[in-house]
C-alpha cells in the first residue's frame, strides 16, 4: 500500500505503524460524570466499517507524523490523508 | 448413510454411483425455534450441539454462500489448547477433548492428527514465560512438556539452533496439540446437523433482524423474513457489519490474516513448530504442503486479501528458523476476514436484544475452538445461561475490567 | 536433425551442446532447450509418476502451466523439488530426478494406488480411517503421509542466496508477446519510464511457437527485433525470466527474477530478486493457456496440449512424437497439424469434435471430423488412441486442444470475478485493480493481430491517462486467424477414467461422484475432489472440471462460476520471500557503544529486543556463569560496578508545557519536579494497565529527559507523539528520541561516588550533600566532555547513570575502568543487574508482562486521582481493584538450599493442583549471593496480608513442587539507606 504523506508525498505503508479507528482522537472528559463509560466506550466499541473508515496511521520510520488516512477496507483505497493533528484541532482539541 | 470401509467397499464396486448426498437443500421454513447465522465452522458446530447435545432440531443454520466458506475454510488449520489464563485455557480445553471424539462423534474422518506443537523460546525471560504457560495448562487438565534445547533438537534437527541472531534455547511442547483437516470440519459438522433435522441453506444472506420492543423474531433476508424465538450470530469477520443491523457496535475489528501453503513435499516437519522471535508458525499437511502463517497486516480490511510486506515477514521468519525450507515454492497465499478483539479473546453472550446472541471475537485463532465454541453457545442458547467454560467471554468485561488480554498489548486489535 | 526427435531449424544453437543426466542418464541438448525440450528430443517421455494414482506421466505442456512433467532439479543442499521441466533451462551439467515413486519410475510399487482406485474416489479419506481412533497417527496417516507429498526438500539449509529490490515505473507491462511486445513499443517510443517482464527466458511469447507473420516477416524475428529496439532505450527495463505474481494494492506487483537459475552455479551471485514494482499504470498481456479435452486415458505420456507439440516443433525443433494425432475442438488445433506436417513428422490423425467440415488438407492424415477419442493404451507411454467408432489407430503422440483459457489470475488479485464469454468458450477478466487494463489474449483476443493492436492501444491509453505524450506511431500488423471454438469438453463415451487435473488424479467421474454427494459449489469442488489444488493450480483442469459440474447442475458455467485466483501466479520460493533477512541479518543488530570493549574482554552477549547486551563478563577460571554473576554482584554491592544501560528508551521532551505534558502521560505526579531533579514514572495504558516505567529528569524549565526501558521504547514513543499530535495538540512540547544520540552507563556501588569523583571534572560537587538521591545535572567529565549525571539506582545501592555522547561512550567505559582500579572495579552485565533488582524488588519485564495494574505492583497510591493522565479512569475498573487481586510479593524457599522455579503458580498448602486453586505465579527467581539462598519475586493472592504464610511453589511442567514462603519483595536495604548514602 501507498499513503500520500501530506508533506512527504507517496509512502510505502511499510513505513507506518497502524493505530486504528480515528475515534481514538477523541478521548474524552476524565471529569465528565460518566467517564467509565464514556472511556469504555471510547477506548473499546468500533464502527469497524465495511467501506470508508478514517483511521490513524504513524509515520514511525519517516518524521513521525500520525496521519488520518481515509481508506476503503474493503478495496484498500486511500481516499484522503490527512495529519492528526490538523483533524485534532478541527475537531476541537487543544490542550 | 453411514461411512465406513465397507461402505467404501461397496460402492467402489458399484462404480461409485450409489454415495447419498451429504447434505439437503431444503426451502427455509417460515419459522424455526432457533436460527443460526452464518454456516462456517462455529455455525455449524452450534447447529450440531443444539440438535446432538441439547434435543433441538427446529434449526436452520443461514450461509450467504456454500457451507464452509468462513475462516473454517481458510486457516492453517492448527489445534493447541495452549493457552495461560483462566478464561481461556479451560475453553481450549474442552475443545481439545471434543476434537479427540470428534471424528466418532459425526462419523467423518477431519484427520484430527495430534502430532504436536511446539513453541519455541529464545531467553531466559520466554523461558519462565513458557514454564508459566505450561504449569497453567496442567492445572486445567492439558498436558505440556517443557524442552530444553538437547531434548528439542533430538525431536527437531533440522531447526537454526545456532541462528546468529535469536539461537534457540527450547520450547513448550504440547503433545496433543496438532492439525485438523479444516474443511472436513464443516463439512463433518453439517452432515451431522442436516441428519438430525437441522436445515442448512446455503446462498441465503441476512440482511437484517426483526428487532421489535427489544426482542429479536427474526431475520430479514435475501430469500425472506424467517421467524425464530431465538437468533444466534456467529459470523466471525463480518461481525460488525450483521450485529450493525441491530445497532450495536462491538469491541471488535475486521482484519486480514495472510496464511501460506507450498507445493506438496515428502514428509519434512512432523508436527507444529511456533517461532518466538518473529511471526512465524508451520505444519505440513497429509497431502506435503507445508501450512504457514504469521501476523496480520495490521489494517482494518474486509477485502481478504492482504499486502507483500506481511508475506516478506512471515517468510523471513521462516527463513531465520528453518532455513531448509529455502527452496521450496509458495503455492497459494490467501488472506482470511479475521474478528480482531480488544483483548485478542473471543465472546460467546447475550446481546442487550433479548432473544439475540452473539459468539465472535475470535481473532486468528477461531479454528482450534470451533468444537468448543459449537458446544458452549448451543449450552447458552438451549440453558440460558453460560458454559463454566466460556464464563468470562461475555460482552461486558471491558467495562468490568476483565480483559483476557494473553498477550499483554492492551485493547489495540492489531496488537494481540 | 541431431536424433530422431530433432529437427532442423529454430533458435537452438546446435553448435553448442549440453550434457545432462536425467535419473543417473546421460543426455545431451543445446542451449536453447529447456529440460523438458531435451528430454522429448532424447525421446524421453516418462518423466513423473502422479499424485494420488502413481500413473505414469510425461511431458504436457511447454509452459508454467506444467502439471505432470516435475522433477527434482539439482542436488545435495540445492536440490529444488517440483520443479516443471518445461521452464527449466538446460545448462552443461544440469541433473535431475524424477519424483514421487517409491521402487523406480518405471517400477512404482505405489502404482498399486491405481489398481485400487475404485476405492480410493473423491474424498474417500473422509469416510474410513476412523477406527480404531487411535490408528490415525500411529497406523493411517504416517502411511497417508508417506505415500503423499511430491519432491524432497534437501534437509539442508538453502545455500543460495536471494536480493530483493525495489522498482518504479509509468506503465508494467505484463507478458511480452505480441500484445505485451507492441505495448512496449507504443509506450517506449513515446519516453515512458516502461518495464516489460516476461516468465520465459526469450521474449516474444507464442511469436516463438508459432509461424505467424508480424509486419511482414516471420513473428519470431519481428519479436526479437523489437526486443532489441527495447532494449536500446534507457528509460524501458527488460525483464526477461521474471514473473508477475501477484498484483497488490495501489499498482504495487510482485514479480520473481530467476537471476543465475539457467546456469549451473550461482558463483555468489543472488539466485533471484524479488522485486516489488511500484507502477503508475499496469496492462497484462499475459496471454492464454491452452486447456485439453477429457477422454478415456487421456493421462498417459505422449498426450500433450496441441500448442505445447506446435511449441516444441518450431521453438525448440523438437518432435514430440513420430507419429502424431490431434484431438481438438477448434480450427486453432489444426496448426499442429501443420506445422508438423511441413517438418517431416507423421501426422497419422485429425479427430475433431466439430462436425463440420474438414478445415483443411494434411497428407497422410486420416481425418475424423466429429469425432471422438475414448481410450488409449501404452504403459509408459501412448501407443494407440480408439475412437469412438471403435478404430484404433497406433500414435506416439496426441496433440489435444480444447480451445485456450485467458490468464486472468492476476486481475483476480484484488478480488475481481472473471466472466464467461461464449463465443471463445472461456472466461475473460471481470472487475479489474485500480490502473490495470488488459490487452490480448489474457482478455480473450486470441488472434495475433488483435494482440498488436490491443497492445498498441492500451500502452496509448494508459500514457493519455497520466498526461504522459505518445508518439507511439502505428500498431504492428499481422493476419487474422480463426479460432472457431466449439464447446467440448469430456468424450461422454470414454472408456476409463477420463482425467481433468492430472497432477492431483481428478476425474470427471470424481466431479459427478461430487455432484452426486451435495459438493456442488465450486469451492466444494475444489475443496472435496483437490480440483486444482496441485503445484499448478489447476491452470489446465479447472474450466473443465466447471464445464462438467454445469452439466451436472444444469446451469451455465457462467452460472457455475470459478473458484479464486490466488497469489503467486506460478510458485515462489519460500526463500526469494526472505531475500537477505535470514540468519545474523535475519532482524537488524543494534549494539551499545561498549560492545567492543565488552567483546575483547570475553563478555557473553544476549539479545534483548534488537539488543545484543553484555550478560556477564567471566573471568579466567569461572566455569560456570554463576560465578561469574556471583561475582559481579557481590563486588558491586561491595564496592563498584559498571553496566553500560544505553539501550533504555531515552526521550528528550521540550516546551512551554514540556511538565504539563509529562503530568498526563505517567500516573504518578510530575507538577512538582524541580530543575535538577530526577523522578521514578509509572505509564499506564488508557486501558488502566501499568505497560512502562522509568526515570524523567528535569534538566532545564523547559527540558526533560526520559529514560524508559529497552523492550518499550519505540511503543512509549509512539505513544507519546500521539498523545501529543492527536490529544493535546494544543502544548508546546517537542520530543525526539534521542536514544543511540547518548550512551548511558551506571555506576553503582558504596565507592561509586569515590570513583565518579576521578571522572567528573572538578568544579562539579557531586557530595552527597550538593547532589543528593535522585539529582541530576549536565557536568563535565574526563576533562571537559558533555555529559549528563544522575543520581538514580536499579541496584539499590549508592549508584549515579552517567551519560556521554554516543561516541564517547567506548572512551568512558574504558575511563570508568581505568578510574576504578584502585577500588577493584566490576563491569557487570545484564544478569548481575536482574539479580539486584530482585534483591530489591524492582519490577522489570516479566513483571511488566502487560497484564499487571498498579495496584498488583502495590503503586496503586502512585496514580493520582486529581489529575487527567492516560489510563486514570480506566484503572479504577472493579475487577481490576478487587481486594483479593494478585499482588507483587518475595519468595524464599522453605529449605534455603532449594531453587525456586520461575513460572512456578502458587497452591495452598494441602490444595489440589488444579485451576481452581491457582493463585498466582513466580515471575523472576535469582540466586542472592549476598543472601545465600535462592529468591523470588511473584504475584499472589492478597499477597501483602500473607507475608510469612508458606505455600507452594508448583511446576508441574518440570515434575518440582517448592515450599516457599511469602515475604517482602524488597530483600536488601528495604529502608533504602544505601542508595541515600
Amino acid at each position: 500500500m501507498i499513503i500520500d504523506h501530506p508533506l512527504l508525498g507517496p509512502r510505502d505503508a511499510q513505513e507506518f505503524a497502524i493505530l486504528g479507528d480515528a475515534s481514538l482522537i477523541d478521548r474524552p472528559d476524565w471529569q465528565a460524570e460518566d467517564a467509565a463509560k464514556l472511556f469504555h466506550d471510547y477506548l473499546h466499541l468500533r464502527d469497524n466499517p465495511a467501506g470508508e473508515h478514517r483511521e490513524l496511521w504513524f509515520h514511525e520510520q519517516g518524521d513521525r507524523s500520525w496521519l488520518v488516512v481515509t481508506r476503503s477496507t474493503l478495496t484498500h483505497e486511500v481516499l484522503k490523508v490527512e495529519l492528526a493533528r490538523d483533524v485534532a484541532i478541527a475537531r476541537g482539541r487543544d490542550r | 448413510m453411514r461411512y465406513s470401509v465397507l461402505q467404501i467397499l461397496r460402492q467402489g464396486l458399484t462404480g461409485n454411483r450409489g454415495w447419498k448426498p451429504v447434505w439437503r437443500e431444503p426451502e427455509p421454513k417460515r419459522h424455526y425455534d432457533t436460527i443460526v447465522v452464518g454456516g462456517g465452522g462455529h455455525g455449524l458446530a452450534t447447529a450440531y450441539y443444539l440438535a446432538s447435545a441439547h434435543g433441538l432440531t427446529d434449526v436452520a443454520v443461514l450461509e450467504k454462500g456454500w457451507l464452509g466458506s468462513g475462516n473454517v475454510g481458510r486457516n492453517t488449520t492448527i489445534v493447541r489448547s495452549n493457552y495461560l489464563l483462566p478464561g481461556n485455557e479451560p475453553f481450549y480445553e474442552l475443545s481439545m477433548k471434543l476434537w479427540e471424539g470428534l471424528e466418532q462423534d459425526v462419523n467423518y474422518n477431519a484427520m484430527v492428527s495430534q502430532r504436536g506443537i511446539i513453541n519455541l523460546y529464545h531467553s531466559d525471560g520466554q523461558r519462565d514465560a513458557a514454564a508459566r504457560r505450561g504449569n497453567a495448562m496442567i492445572l486445567a487438565g492439558a498436558d505440556a512438556v517443557l524442552l530444553d534445547r538437547e531434548a528439542l533438537q533430538r525431536k527437531c534437527p533440522y531447526l537454526d539452533f545456532d541462528n546468529e541472531r535469536f539461537p534457540i534455547k527450547g520450547g513448550l511442547w504440547q503433545p496433543r496439540g496438532g492439525t485438523v483437516r479444516h474443511d472436513a470440519v464443516a463439512w463433518g459438522y453439517a452432515r451431522g446437523a442436516d441428519r438430525r433435522g437441522v436445515d442448512l441453506i446455503q446462498n441465503c444472506e441476512v440482511t437484517g433482524f426483526d428487532i421489535r420492543n427489544g426482542v429479536c423474531h427474526g431475520v430479514e433476508t435475501q430469500r425472506g423474513t424467517i421467524g425464530a424465538d431465538r437468533v444466534a450470530v456467529c459470523v466471525a469477520g463480518s461481525s460488525g457489519r450483521v450485529m450493525g443491523y441491530a445497532g450495536l457496535r462491538l469491541p471488535i475489528e475486521s482484519h486480514v490474516l495472510q496464511a501460506f501453503v507450498t507445493e506438496g513435499l515428502k514428509p519434512a516437519i512432523p508436527g507444529v513448530i511456533t517461532y518466538g522471535a518473529g511471526h512465524f508458525y508451520v505444519s505440513q499437511s497429509d497431502k506435503g504442503g507445508l501450512v504457514f502463517g504469521g501476523d496480520i497486516d495490521g489494517y482494518n480490511s474486509y477485502a481478504q486479501r492482504g499486502n507483500l510486506p506481511m508475506v516478506e515477514d512471515v517468510c523471513e521468519g521462516g527463513m531465520a528458523l528453518m532455513p531448509m525450507i529455502g527452496r521450496a515454492r509458495v503455492l497459494r497465499m490467501w488472506g482470511g476476514l479475521v474478528d480482531m478483539s480488544m483483548d485478542g479473546s473471543p465472546f460467546i453472550d447475550k446481546t442487550p436484544v433479548e432473544g439475540l446472541y452473539f459468539n465472535g471475537g475470535w481473532n486468528y485463532g477461531g479454528f482450534k475452538a470451533t468444537p468448543a465454541s459449537g458446544y458452549c453457545y448451543a449450552h447458552l442458547i438451549a440453558t440460558g445461561a453460560p458454559h463454566p467454560v466460556a464464563a468470562e467471554m461475555r460482552l461486558d468485561r471491558f467495562e468490568r475490567g476483565a480483559a483476557i488480554d494473553e498477550k499483554g498489548v492492551g485493547a489495540q486489535p492489531n496488537l494481540h | 536433425m541431431s536424433g530422431p526427435f530433432r529437427f532442423d531449424g529454430g533458435p537452438i544453437d546446435r553448435s553448442v551442446s549440453l550434457a545432462f543426466r536425467f535419473d543417473g542418464r546421460s543426455l545431451s541438448g543445446h542451449p536453447g532447450d529447456t529440460l523438458a525440450s531435451a528430454l522429448l528430443a532424447n525421446g524421453v517421455r516418462l518423466v513423473g509418476r502422479s499424485f494420488k494414482y502413481h500413473r505414469p506421466r510425461g511431458v504436457f505442456t511447454a509452459g508454467s502451466e506444467e502439471p505432470s512433467a516435475l522433477v527434482e532439479l539439482r542436488g545435495g543442499a540445492w536440490r529444488e523439488p517440483n520443479t516443471r521441466a518445461t521452464v527449466a533451462e538446460l545448462f552443461d551439467g544440469l541433473e535431475a530426478f524424477s519424483q514421487n515413486y517409491r521402487g523406480s519410475l518405471r517400477r512404482d510399487l505405489l502404482a498399486v494406488n491405481d489398481l485400487l482406485a475404485p476405492f480410493l474416489s473423491a474424498g474417500f479419506y473422509y469416510k474410513t480411517f476412523m477406527w480404531p481412533k487411535s490408528f490415525w497417527e500411529r497406523v493411517y496417516e504416517p502411511v497417508i503421509r508417506a505415500s503423499a507429498g511430491l519432491g524432497r526438500l534437501s534437509g539442508e539449509a538453502d545455500p543460495d542466496s536471494y536480493d530483493k529490490g525495489f522498482l518504479h515505473c509509468d506503465l508494467l507491462i505484463v507478458g511480452a508477446g505480441p500484445a505485451g511486445l507492441a505495448a512496449a513499443l507504443a509506450a517506449g517510443r513515446s519516453g515512458a519510464r516502461v518495464i516489460l517482464a516476461d516468465e520465459d527466458f526469450v521474449m516474444g511469447g507464442r511469436l516463438n511457437a508459432e509461424t505467424h507473420e508480424v509486419n511482414g516477416r516471420s513473428g519470431a524475428d519481428w519479436a526479437a527485433e523489437a526486443v532489441r529496439e527495447l532494449a536500446s532505450m534507457n528509460r524501458v527495463r527488460l525483464l526477461p525470466r521474471t514473473t508477475v505474481t501477484g498484483a497488490y494494492d495501489h499498482g504495487v506487483y510482485g514479480a520473481l527474477e530467476r537471476r543465475t537459475d539457467h546456469l549451473a552455479a550461482a558463483n555468489g551471485k543472488p539466485r533471484q530478486v524479488l522485486w516489488r514494482i511500484y507502477s503508475k499504470r499496469a496492462i497484462l498481456a499475459a496471454g492464454a493457456t491452452e486447456r485439453p479435452i477429457a477422454f478415456g486415458g487421456n493421462d498417459r505420456p505422449g498426450v500433450m496440449l496441441a500448442g505445447a507439440v506446435r511449441a516444441y516443433a518450431n521453438r525448440f525443433a523438437v518432435g514430440a512424437g513420430q507419429r502424431v494425432g490431434l484431438f481438438t475442438n477448434n480450427d486453432d488445433g489444426w496448426r499442429t497439424a501443420a506445422d508438423l506436417a511441413r517438418k517431416g513428422v507423421e501426422v497419422a490423425a485429425i479427430i475433431d469434435a466439430r462436425d463440420r467440415e474438414s478445415v483443411a488438407e494434411v497428407p497422410g492424415a486420416r481425418i475424423v471430423m466429429g469425432g471422438r477419442v475414448t481410450a488409449t493404451r501404452g504403459r509408459h507411454g501412448l501407443k494407440e488412441v480408439a475412437l469412438a467408432t471403435g478404430e484404433r489407430i497406433g500414435l506416439d503422440c496426441l496433440a489435444v486442444s480444447g480451445g485456450w483459457n485467458p490468464n486472468v489470475h492476476l486481475t483476480c488479485h484484488h478480488g475481481g470475478k472473471p466472466v464467461w464469454r461464449d463465443g471463445i468458450a472461456a472466461f475473460v477478466p471481470g472487475d479489474l485493480p485500480p490502473g490495470m487494463t488488459v490487452a490480448g489474449a489474457a482478455g480473450g483476443a486470441f488472434t495475433t493481430a488483435a494482440a498488436l493492436i490491443e497492445g498498441h492501444r492500451a500502452a496509448v491509453e494508459a500514457l493519455g491517462e497520466l498526461g504522459l505524450p505518445a508518439d507511439a506511431g502505428d500498431a504492428p500488423g499481422a493476419s487474422d486467424e480463426a479460432a472457431n471454438v466449439a464447446p467440448f469438453w469430456h468424450v461422454a463415451e470414454s472408456r476409463g477414467r477420463a482425467w481433468l487435473d492430472l497432477q492431483n488424479d481428478v476425474t470427471v467421474k470424481d466431479v459427478v461422484q461430487a455432484h452426486g454427494e451435495g459438493f456442488r459449489s465450486v469451492e466444494h469442488l475444489k475443496r472435496y475432489t483437490t480440483l486444482g489444488m496441485a503445484t499448478d493450480q489447476g491452470k489446465t483442469a479447472n474450466v473443465g472440471a466447471l464445464a462438467i459440474m454445469a452439466e451436472q447442475t444444469g446451469r451455465t458455467i457462467a452460472e457455475t462460476g470459478t473458484t479464486m485466483f490466488r497469489p503467486p501466479y506460478t510458485p515462489v520460493p519460500i526463500a526469494a520471500f526472505a531475500g537477505r533477512s535470514r540468519g545474523r541479518d535475519f532482524r537488524p543488530t543494534r549494539l551499545t557503544p561498549s560492545h567492543d570493549w565488552a567483546a575483547e574482554r570475553g563478555a557473553v552477549f544476549v539479545e534483548a529486543g534488537a539488543w545484543l547486551r553484555a550478560q556477564w563478563f567471566p573471568r579466567p577460571g569461572e566455569t560456570y556463569w554463576r560465578q561469574s554473576v556471583d561475582r559481579e554482584v557481590l563486588q558491586t554491592r561491595g564496592s563498584v560496578g559498571i553496566c553500560d544501560v544505553t539501550t533504555l528508551g531515552k526521550i528528550d521532551i521540550q516546551g512551554r508545557d514540556a511538565q504539563e505534558f509529562l503530568n498526563r502521560i505517567y500516573a504518578n505526579g510530575f507538577a512538582t519536579l524541580a530543575v535538577g531533579k530526577v523522578r521514578y514514572g509509572l505509564m499506564l495504558r488508557e486501558d488502566g494497565i501499568a505497560y512502562d516505567d522509568g526515570t524523567t529528569a528535569r534538566l532545564g524549565e523547559n527540558h526533560f529527559v526520559m529514560t524508559t526501558t529497552t523492550v518499550n521504547a519505540v511503543l512509549v514513543f509512539r505513544n507519546m507523539e500521539f498523545a501529543r499530535q492527536c490529544l493535546w495538540p494544543g502544548l508546546d512540547v517537542h520530543l525526539i528520541s534521542v536514544t543511540e544520540q547518548w550512551a548511558q552507563f551506571a555506576v553503582a556501588g558504596p565507592n561509586s561516588r569515590a570513583l565518579l569523583g576521578k571522572i567528573v571534572d572538578p568544579e562539579h560537587d557531586i557530595s552527597n550533600e550538593a547532589f543528593p538521591f535522585m539529582a541530576c545535572g549536565e557536568v563535565g567529565v574526563c576533562g571537559g566532555a558533555p555529559a549528563r549525571l544522575f543520581r538514580i539506582s536499579f541496584s539499590g545501592e549508592l549508584a549515579y547513570e552517567l551519560v556521554v555522547p554516543a561516541r564517547y561512550g567506548e572512551a568512558l567505559m574504558e575511563a570508568l575502568m581505568a578510574a576504578g582500579e584502585e577500588f577493584d572495579a566490576v563491569a557487570y552485565g545484564t544478569e548481575a543487574l536482574g539479580v539486584m533488582r530482585i534483591e530489591k524488588g524492582h519490577a522489570a519485564a516479566n513483571e511488566l508482562n502487560g497484564q499487571t495494574t498498579a495496584r498488583m505492583l502495590g503503586m496503586q497510591r502512585m496514580v493520582s486521582k486529581r489529575k487527567d493522565c492516560i489510563g486514570n479512569i480506566l484503572s479504577e475498573r472493579p475487577e481490576m481493584n478487587r481486594e483479593d487481586g494478585l499482588e507483587l510479593v518475595g519468595f524464599r524457599p522453605v529449605n534455603r538450599s532449594e531453587e525456586l522455579p520461575s513460572g512456578a503458580h502458587f497452591l495452598s498448602i494441602g490444595a489440589e493442583a488444579a485451576m481452581a486453586n491457582d493463585e498466582g505465579w513466580m515471575t523472576s527467581v535469582a540466586w542472592s549471593p549476598e543472601l545465600g539462598h535462592s529468591i523470588g519475586l511473584g504475584f499472589i493472592r492478597n499477597g501483602h496480608a500473607r507475608i510469612g504464610e508458606t505455600v507452594r511453589a508448583w511446576d508441574g511442567v518440570r515434575g518440582r513442587d517448592v515450599a516457599v514462603e511469602i515475604v517482602s519483595a524488597h530483600f536488601l536495604d528495604p529502608d533504602g539507606e544505601r542508595l541515600r548514602g
